[in-house]
């Protein structure tokens, strides 16, 4: 039970422990459990090792009895495949928990070919030639109308070309899931205390208690959490707290085969995605980036971060979020303030209206 | 390393020609300032990328009608609310009694369409387990529950001519409670991650508050012999003008979170707002001392408060279902971010200042 005393600091405008916003050095304190609690879990998903098999969406479903779902969350519907890629799940949702995204990418790459002067290397124009991009449309088919040419077919063809460029190719996988942040939107404007902080840090929906307001569903800033509409109530990932509480590790960082999914104390994870990061710059991989993993981000860092190869929008991710509460202050101000002029409004109607006879 | 405001880092692309991940917005019209219908300002072109253009934040699971009808009916039961205390101690029983019946019958219909909008309606009573001031809605019960109790009394024993003295008690707290539950419902929306709800949080509960004056005061003024009416008429005009002039703050908005109030249906509705409250402001100045005026003005009022309710509802929903609203605003907060950070600006807001990681 959320006391009013708890978060009241916070509206005076000063929020000295950074009850809704900011680093917390100890989140599982702060939401009321004894110092001696367990210490705050979390998973730790390095996508540049997923290879796509999506066992932990398997193994999520299995653990939690989670209804099918299709590519847009419609429970028990067979054939809407998303069409776009490997990834038929789509997305999170109340019967997702995990969702493996799927993304294909290309890069136009100089090759640093010797050159044996074959015909055509001498002509001046070779060399600047760009790469036959599929993003271009025109280039496709000027490269495949001139096929016939020997001497074309030679630039092009990345066996036999001396020059030029030709495409690299990349799969970038990642196993999407609820965040577990620090700052949880969904724990924040839940009405019924429905959704609670665990002993292991995490954010958890209690099921006998939620009335399906729905409020969770739009505070979201990951969209990770919705409503069964068959059933009324919303679901989300519980990092398998009944697992956790007989001292399992979660069913999808069980099954991941190539560690991609990393469970364990949040602080040890952080150590181990550090050096990994560092690891990855070194080899040169040079767009490898953790989200999720700075505390001072407007979530107060979170419990499930990753490490990401590309910007998080092409994950389906938001790029900087921040927790819808952290404006609260500011909004219950503006609503006082225009309260209080409601008021104004009517004694002013009043007052300047004529007496009644 | 962020190259460019949104492409991905060393050249990589979309390979495959499904769904475009990588977009372009389209050419944006925006009304420059709100004055005069043909003054446009572009906006340039903001390439941004996205997961085979799915949206990131979800879409509200609340319901249409119900969700903007709760916020009509609270608004225009809270605002009658307070008009109809100020008329008692005044003296003009006439308006009192239509106030008084209006902040009831909105009040108790508003809890219907609210309990109705639930997931698991017959669990309405969980609200009542905790109160949460991070919780708009939690707080937002503890408002509508007194004043529902309250209004709802008050209404019932001004029908039924029972204990006049507690009539008076009844309609004072309700009108205590009536301000906040008309502009609570602006926090309601804006304490979401819903790009053109929260964008505005400042300005929806003022929106809200203007609208629910010209609802009540629309509804009160039709309903009351013209010789009481004159409050209802007054509170109306204000809350007219102030509707106009809060919604103008967010329609003209150079942000690109504004343009789902321009667009598609809740463009629709926002401009058949606006045309409804523009017009019954007009004709409750000019004819609001006749009844026939008074009839229709309140009218016109009360159908622009609704609609503004249902265009602000239907634009939030619409700037959940496209992942430019996301990915762009939080793009600019990024690149504004780095700006300030590499030029070693003292920092205005301490959360904006912040530092970024990767």
């Amino acid at each position: 039970m959320t006391s009013i005393s708890s978060v009241s600091a916070a509206f005076t405008g000063r929020d000295p422990g950074n009850r809704l916003y900011g680093p917390v050095p100890d989140v599982t304190e702060q939401s009321g459990y004894e110092p001696e609690h367990p210490k705050r879990v979390g998973f730790f998903t390095d996508t540049s090792v997923c290879i796509g098999c999506k066992a932990c969406e398997v193994a999520c479903k299995e653990w939690n009895t989670l209804p099918m779902d299709d590519s847009h969350g419609v429970r028990d519907a067979l054939g809407d495949l998303s069409g776009m890629s490997y990834d038929n799940t789509g997305q999170l949702g109340a019967n997702s928990w995990r969702h493996v995204a799927f993304i294909e990418q290309s890069r136009a790459v100089d090759l640093p070919m010797p050159s044996f002067g074959r015909p055509g290397d001498d002509r001046p124009h070779a060399h600047g030639m760009p790469a036959p991009d599929t993003g271009d449309l025109n280039s496709t088919a000027t490269a495949q109308a001139s096929v016939l040419n020997a001497e074309a077919l030679s630039e092009f063809d990345p066996q036999t070309g001396q020059s030029g460029a030709d495409k690299q190719v990349r799969w970038l996988m990642s196993s999407d899931v609820c965040k577990h942040c620090t700052h949880a939107g969904c724990l924040d404007v839940c009405p019924t205390g429905a959704l609670f902080r665990t002993e292991f840090g995490t954010v958890v929906v209690q099921q006998d208690i939620c009335n399906g307001c729905g409020y969770c569903v739009a505070s979201c800033p990951y969209g990770v959490i919705d409503q069964r509409k068959d059933d009324g109530r919303v679901f989300k990932c519980t990092m398998c707290y009944d697992r956790l509480t007989d001292g399992l590790m979660p069913a999808c960082a069980t099954a991941c085969p190539t560690q991609s999914i990393q469970f364990g104390d949040l602080d040890e994870l952080q150590a181990r995605a550090d050096a990994r990061l560092a690891t990855l710059q070194d080899q040169g991989v040079e767009t490898a980036r953790l989200y999720g993993r700075d505390e001072s981000d407007g979530v107060g860092g979170v419990g499930a971060f990753f490490l990401l190869l590309d910007e998080p929008e092409v994950y389906g991710l938001p790029p900087d979020p921040i927790v819808t509460t952290r404006d609260l202050p500011a909004m219950w101000k503006a609503a006082g303030k225009a309260a209080l002029m409601m008021v104004g409004v009517a004694v002013t109607a009043i007052v300047g209206s004529r007496r009644p006879r | 390393m962020t190259g460019g405001i949104t492409s991905p880092g060393a050249g990589w692309r979309q390979a495959d020609r499904g769904p475009a991940t990588q977009q372009t917005t389209r050419k944006r019209r925006k009304r420059g300032g709100g004055r005069g219908r043909g003054e446009v300002a572009m906006v340039d072109d903001v390439e941004f990328t996205s997961y085979y253009g799915r949206q990131i934040v979800k879409t509200p699971v609340w319901k249409s009608p119900d969700v903007p009808l709760y916020l009509f009916l609270g608004g225009a039961a809270g605002s009658s609310a307070i008009l109809g205390a100020l008329a008692d101690v005044t003296g003009r029983p006439a308006l009192t009694r239509t106030a008084r019946l209006t902040a009831g019958g909105g009040s108790i219909l508003s809890v219907v369409f609210l309990i109705h909008d639930l997931g698991r309606p017959e669990r309405f009573l969980h609200m009542l387990r905790v109160f949460k001031v991070t919780s708009p809605l939690s707080v937002g019960t503890y408002i509508l529950a007194p004043f529902s109790a309250a209004a709802g009394a008050t209404a019932a024993v001004e029908l039924l001519g029972w204990f006049p003295k507690l009539k008076r008690f009844g309609g004072a707290v309700a009108a205590v409670f009536g301000g906040p539950l008309a502009t609570y419902t602006g926090v309601l929306l804006a304490n979401t991650a819903v790009p053109s709800w929260h964008e505005f949080h400042t300005k929806l509960p003022f929106v809200f508050g203007g609208s629910a004056m010209a609802a009540g005061g629309g509804i009160c003024m039709a309903f009351t012999p013209v010789g009481e009416a004159e409050p209802a008429r007054k509170m109306a005009i204000l809350g007219a003008g102030i509707e106009l002039a809060a919604l103008r703050g967010v329609e003209g908005s150079d942000s690109i979170l504004a343009e789902p109030y321009h667009e598609g249906r809740p463009g629709q509705f926002m401009r058949a707002a606006r045309a409804c409250t523009a017009g019954g402001l007009g004709l409750a100045v000019l004819g609001g001392r006749r009844r026939w005026g008074a009839v229709a003005s309140g009218a016109l009022l009360a159908a622009g408060s609704l609609l503004t309710r249902f265009g602000v509802f239907e634009a939030g929903i619409a700037s959940t279902k496209d992942p430019k609203y996301v990915v762009v605003p939080q793009r600019e907060r990024m690149a504004a971010r780095e700006a300030q950070r590499t030029s070693g600006a003292p920092a205005g807001d301490p959360h904006e200042a912040r530092s970024v990681s990767s």
